[in-house]
């Protein structure tokens, strides 16, 4: 732990001297105020820190101490619900100290000291009893809807319990256990710390297999993501990312949600604060923030912090995913994270790859997704637990061979691709559906067919089929008109905006349409699907097509959005109103023809 | 006591490398006297060991290594504020340029600010109406959003920002406002046009100014912007001000700030831009909104609404300025060359302008029930217009459809009566809506998707009557439907377009 003099003032970094002690990734104190900063190079006894707060006023001569500690948060009860900057200061506890500024050297801890948690230890250990890394010692009531289980930490071997758990009222750092191990006697508390850049370790990694239900139809039913999958929403401003990022927040059944505000705007972290305590889980009927941790750190907060945000943000939910939760980390953006490496990059004078990014940008976003899976968690109980990644990229101008677009395509499974064309139009989400792709369908194919409908994989596959057909035939109607097209390609057409207008958009502030189950999601696209078949079939029988295109159940289809959940019944309406109408028509058009 | 030094050992466009500096730190004012006595400012930039590298903003010239004399201030560049700011003119720095009265400061604030902590925050929901259809119907402008104009040479942007300035209000709220105008390398008869336009409305007494035109100090117009916006800090948030600040234009600021990072030979960004110009543009744009006040769940009095204007080079939407502006702000409102070109004023080109703030800010209880679904199907009925005419210019108009057609009509009267208004002209938010219905009747009904049957059936100009016709076919009902819906054709005046098929 050395003490060093600064040398060097450069923005966010700044270099310091006589720190012959220090370890790379140590947290280091500065000057007399004590901000907070980060050794990331070390060259003889000169270490370049980058400084995670303002560096107005400091100059050469001042103090830096090392911590002796890499950059580590608290773990524990009191994560959920709480808003964090990117080194896990407590954003309500610095409004209470600082009022509305953010100022500098403020020091809080992540997790509160004083609060008391009801603990209740798990029943079956006795003491003498063989324990190790991630077993369960007992469990806390976070909030109403989740239980925090209190595990032993990773970093202690295993031993044996010499002191069990006891039932009681504890604050975070009470010992609650002593574990002897070859080591000696580890006490554990109900909380511990971990160095976030690294990954929190687990068994072994299994494949995916269960969906992560959005309730957005373009995603769930086109394009979806399992549940420890990874998928990535790059696009140009305005088409879309953060909607979609709130609406995963929002609806999606994982049960724990960590939010990134990476370099984002102060009031969509604002919005989510004040949405999230009333907006409602329609799976478990608790406010949605009770369930969720939020990483703020804005586009006006100190660029080094922003660069640590997302570590910060996938170690919290890494120790949730532990417990055998499924959890779910919404990035947004991710480009801001590495818009924050390339400025340090570029004060290390590091030579620089492309686009000034740094050489080593793909490595540090594949790890950071590789932190996500399906994976058998620590503990002898094997429990699984999932952890999802989904991240925003702000590729400039929306030109997708920015490379840290392309950095990330390299290591996701699933691609949505924004389109400002449709964002335009306000086809909302405006995600592509020739661009886009998962590669979750046959890791999800099973879990489909029993859970929703044995064909929900064909007519997924068919409507696909009919948008292709669609972009073909647009550049038909482009070079030719309309009139080239033969019945069966213009009754194409007037499918495919069904399912464009009538499926694929869908809003998010609608309260009816923000949200479609499954089974609803299905029975919408079989319809369109259904209606396609029929009118087929009659243009088969020389029923001419514009007799098809204004069918009054057309319109109805076109309400189906607002179709209850409880009432999905009024789907076998609609699809006797086809055929009813069908036939209708086809014997009008028999009759005509006579 | 201040030390000073004459230790230039290089002078690089707009900076100065000292050597031999004891103690600077970094940001830190910098006050240079020319060898004729002139007295300039600059900033700390980079402090390594005893070298400090300086940004000059008033510039180089005539700075020389021998003689001049530097002095480190021991504190950053601040603007003194007191209520007094009002009515008054300040240079790019903030020093007053008028011939007013010396300002008792009440404090010193360095222009640089502090981040807004987002828990601080309160999510802007009150609608502005700004009395331009455009915006108020389609991109909805709240307090305390920050929306930009993108625009391009020779567009106005400066008069509909004017208008913007001229009309803003709070429909059934009386309070305190004022206006903060930083001009960044504009002209001196664009920087005039506003003043003129803010005497004459007499509004002068509640505009503070900051001017540093084309040809003032470059470099100067780093520090404008955020002189401005420690203005508009303080009038809102400690004298309880709704604050509405127009920054022109930002493409210059942004130039200044190149000038400087090629200077000192960092590594480019796109087009030569630092690498940091999205945190850079962020810590400005960020400075705008509301905050929680003293008690749980309330606001504080105030406001900052930011409209910063700026010049897309090459009217290229993805240069990186309009990119990263965009990227940062709660929308846009683009103009266009081509409706300019029509005689279309305001020239907004409302497809790909937005406002993010829009959803939350409007409806029942804020404008009206139906707003939100109008705007959508208006969007969507415009994006329409726009296929059908590049379609109509492939093809010809004959290979067009009936609804097609009916689709270009209503493109051709939108822009003609939703979105042109006259310089002067002032749209309620009620007007608004009734220009969009009455355009609507224009489409057949069976395409209005976006909107909810309840909202058609009360608002859609001659609902009710369109059903009636009843026994002819299907055909001939769809064909009746659009007929009854061309303009005009209401009530009295007979849709004579019926006859056909
Ligand atoms: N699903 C949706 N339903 C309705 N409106 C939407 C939807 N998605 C996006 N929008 C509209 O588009 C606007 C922009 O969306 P959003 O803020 O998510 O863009 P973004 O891609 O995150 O942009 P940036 O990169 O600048 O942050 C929203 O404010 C909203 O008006
Ligand atoms: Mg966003």
């Amino acid at each position: 732990m050395g003490a060093g003099r600064i040398v060097k003032v450069s923005g966010p970094l700044i270099v310091a001297e006589g720190m012959g002690e220090a370890r790379m990734f140590e947290v280091a104190r500065v000057s007399d105020s004590k901000l907070i900063g980060e050794i990331i190079e070390l060259h003889g006894d000169q270490a370049y820190i980058q400084v995670y707060e303002d560096t107005s006023g400091l100059g050469p001569g001042e103090i830096v101490e090392g911590t002796g500690h890499s950059l580590s948060i608290d773990l524990g009860p009191g994560l959920l619900q709480s808003i964090y900057d990117g080194i896990q200061r407590p954003l309500d506890s610095i409004y209470d100290e600082a009022g509305h500024y953010i100022t500098r050297g403020i020091d809080i801890p992540g997790l509160d000291r004083e609060k008391k948690w009801e603990f209740t230890p798990d029943e079956s250990l006795e003491v003498g009893q063989e324990i190790g890394a991630g077993d369960f010692l007992g469990e806390v009531r976070e909030t109403e809807l989740i239980v925090q289980k209190i595990m032993v930490p990773p970093t202690i071997g295993k031993g044996t319990l010499k002191k069990k758990p006891e039932k009681g009222s504890y604050v975070i750092e009470d010992t609650i256990a002593e574990i002897e191990t070859a080591d000696g006697v580890e006490k554990v508390r109900m909380y511990h710390r971990w160095p976030v850049r690294t990954p929190r370790p687990v068994v072994r990694k299994l494949v995916p297999i269960n969906p992560l239900v959005t309730g957005q139809r373009v995603i769930d039913t086109f394009f979806p993501i399992s549940q420890g999958g990874t998928a990535t929403i790059p696009g140009p401003f305005g088409a879309g990312k953060t909607v979609i990022q709130h609406q995963l927040a929002k609806w999606s059944d994982a049960q724990i949600i960590v939010y990134i505000g990476c370099g984002e705007r102060g009031n969509e972290m604002t919005d989510v604060l004040q949405e999230f305590p009333e907006l409602i889980d329609p799976l478990s009927g608790r406010p949605l923030m009770e369930r969720t941790v939020l990483i703020a750190n804005t586009s006006n907060m100190p660029v080094a912090a922003r660069e640590a945000s997302v570590y910060t943000g996938i170690t919290i939910a890494e120790y949730y995913r532990d417990m055998g939760y499924n959890v779910a980390v919404l990035a947004d953006s991710t480009s801001r994270w590495a818009e924050a490496m390339r400025e340090m990059s570029g004060r290390l004078e590091e030579m620089p790859g492309e686009e000034g990014y740094p050489a080593y940008l793909p490595s540090r976003i594949a790890d950071f997704y590789e932190r996500g899976g399906r994976t058998v968690c620590l503990g002898s109980d094997e429990r699984i637990g999932t952890l999802s990644v989904v991240g925003a990229v702000s590729p400039p101008g929306g030109d997708l061979s920015d490379p840290v677009v392309q950095a990330t395509l390299k290591v996701v499974k699933v691609f949505w691709s924004l389109e400002d064309q449709l964002a335009f139009e306000r086809h909302f989400p405006a995600i592509g559906w020739l661009q886009s792709y998962s590669l979750y369908h046959d890791n999800l194919e099973d879990c489909f067919r029993n859970d929703v409908a044995e064909d929900f994989g064909r007519i997924r596959i068919e409507a696909m089929e009919l948008l292709q057909k669609e972009a073909e035939l647009k550049e038909l109607v482009r070079l030719v008109g309309i009139d080239a097209l033969s019945s069966q390609d213009r009754l194409v057409l007037e499918t495919t905006k069904a399912i464009r207008e009538d499926f694929l958009h869908q809003s998010a502030f609608d309260p009816d349409d923000a949200y479609t189950r499954l089974l609803k999601q299905y029975r919408m696209l079989k319809v369109i699907i259904e209606l396609h078949h029929a009118c087929m079939k009659a243009i088969e029988r020389d029923v001419p097509h514009r007799k098809l295109t204004d069918l009054p159940v057309r319109e109805r289809i076109s309400k189906m959005r607002f179709v209850k959940e409880d009432r999905l019944e009024e789907f076998d309406e609609i699809m006797k109103d086809i055929e009813t109408q069908i036939t209708e028509r086809s014997t009008e058009s028999r009759v005509g023809a006579e | 006591m201040v030390t000073e030094y004459s230790t230039i050992g290089e002078i690089a466009g707009p900076l100065i490398l000292l050597d031999g500096v004891d103690h600077a730190t970094y940001e830190e004012l910098v006050e240079v006297e020319l060898p004729d006595g002139e007295l300039r400012r600059g900033k700390v930039l980079e402090v390594d060991r005893s070298k400090v590298l300086v940004q000059l903003f008033e510039g180089t010239r005539g700075v020389d290594i021998a003689k001049t004399k530097v002095r480190f201030l021991g504190r950053g560049l601040e603007l003194s504020v007191s209520p007094d700011i009002l009515g008054r003119i300040f240079n790019g720095l903030g020093m007053p340029i008028d011939d007013g009265p010396k300002i008792i400061p009440e404090k010193r604030l360095d222009i640089n600010g502090s981040p807004i902590n987002p828990y601080a925050r309160i999510y802007p929901k009150e609608f502005i109406q700004t009395g331009i259809s455009a915006i108020d119907g389609l991109n909805t402008l709240v307090r305390g959003q920050k929306l930009p104009i993108f625009s391009g040479f020779g567009l106005p942007h400066s008069e509909l920002a004017a208008q913007i300035a001229r009309q803003a209000t709070v429909p059934g709220a009386e309070s305190a406002f004022a206006i903060v105008f930083a001009a960044m390398g504009i002209t001196f008869e664009e920087a005039n046009y506003f003043i003129r336009d803010f005497q004459e409305t007499g509004a002068m007494e509640r505009v503070v100014l900051f001017i540093n035109l084309a040809n003032d100090p470059t470099i100067e117009r780093i520090a404008t912007p955020r002189a401005a916006l420690t203005a508009a800090e303080y009038l809102a948030f400690e004298r309880g001000m709704h604050v509405l600040v127009i920054m022109t234009d930002i493409t210059n600021y942004c130039e200044a700030l190149r000038e400087v990072s090629v200077a000192r030979k960092e590594i480019p960004g796109r087009r030569g831009y630092p690498g940091y110009l999205y945190t850079d543009l962020a810590t400005m744009y960020e400075r705008a909104g509301l905050l929680k006040g003293e008690k749980k769940g309330e606001v504080l009095e105030g406001s900052i609404t930011q409209i910063p204007v700026l010049s897309m080079p090459d009217d290229d939407k993805t240069h990186p300025i309009p990119d990263l502006t965009g990227y940062i702000t709660e929308g846009q409102i683009i103009l266009d060359r081509v409706l300019h070109r029509k005689g279309i004023y305001p020239p907004i080109n409302v497809l790909p302008s937005l406002s993010r703030l829009r959803d939350k800010g409007i409806g029942d209880g804020r404008t009206r029930d139906d707003h939100a679904q109008v705007a959508n199907q208006l969007f969507s009925s415009y994006a329409r217009s726009k296929e059908v005419e590049e379609l109509a210019v492939v093809l010809g108009e004959a290979a067009l459809t009936e609804a097609d057609r009916s689709f270009m009509a209503f493109g051709d009267s939108f822009e003609r009566q939703f979105v042109q208004q006259a310089l002067d002209e002032n749209r309620t938010i009620e007007e608004t809506l009734e220009i969009s219905w009455k355009l609507l009747t224009m489409i057949p009904r069976t395409e209005i998707k976006r909107i909810r049957d309840e909202f058609i059936d009360r608002y859609l100009p001659g609902e009710g009557k369109a059903g009636a016709g009843g026994a002819a076919g299907p055909e001939g009902e769809a064909a009746a439907d659009r007929g009854d819906r061309r303009p005009g054709a209401g009530a009295g005046e007979t849709g004579d377009k019926k006859t056909e098929g």
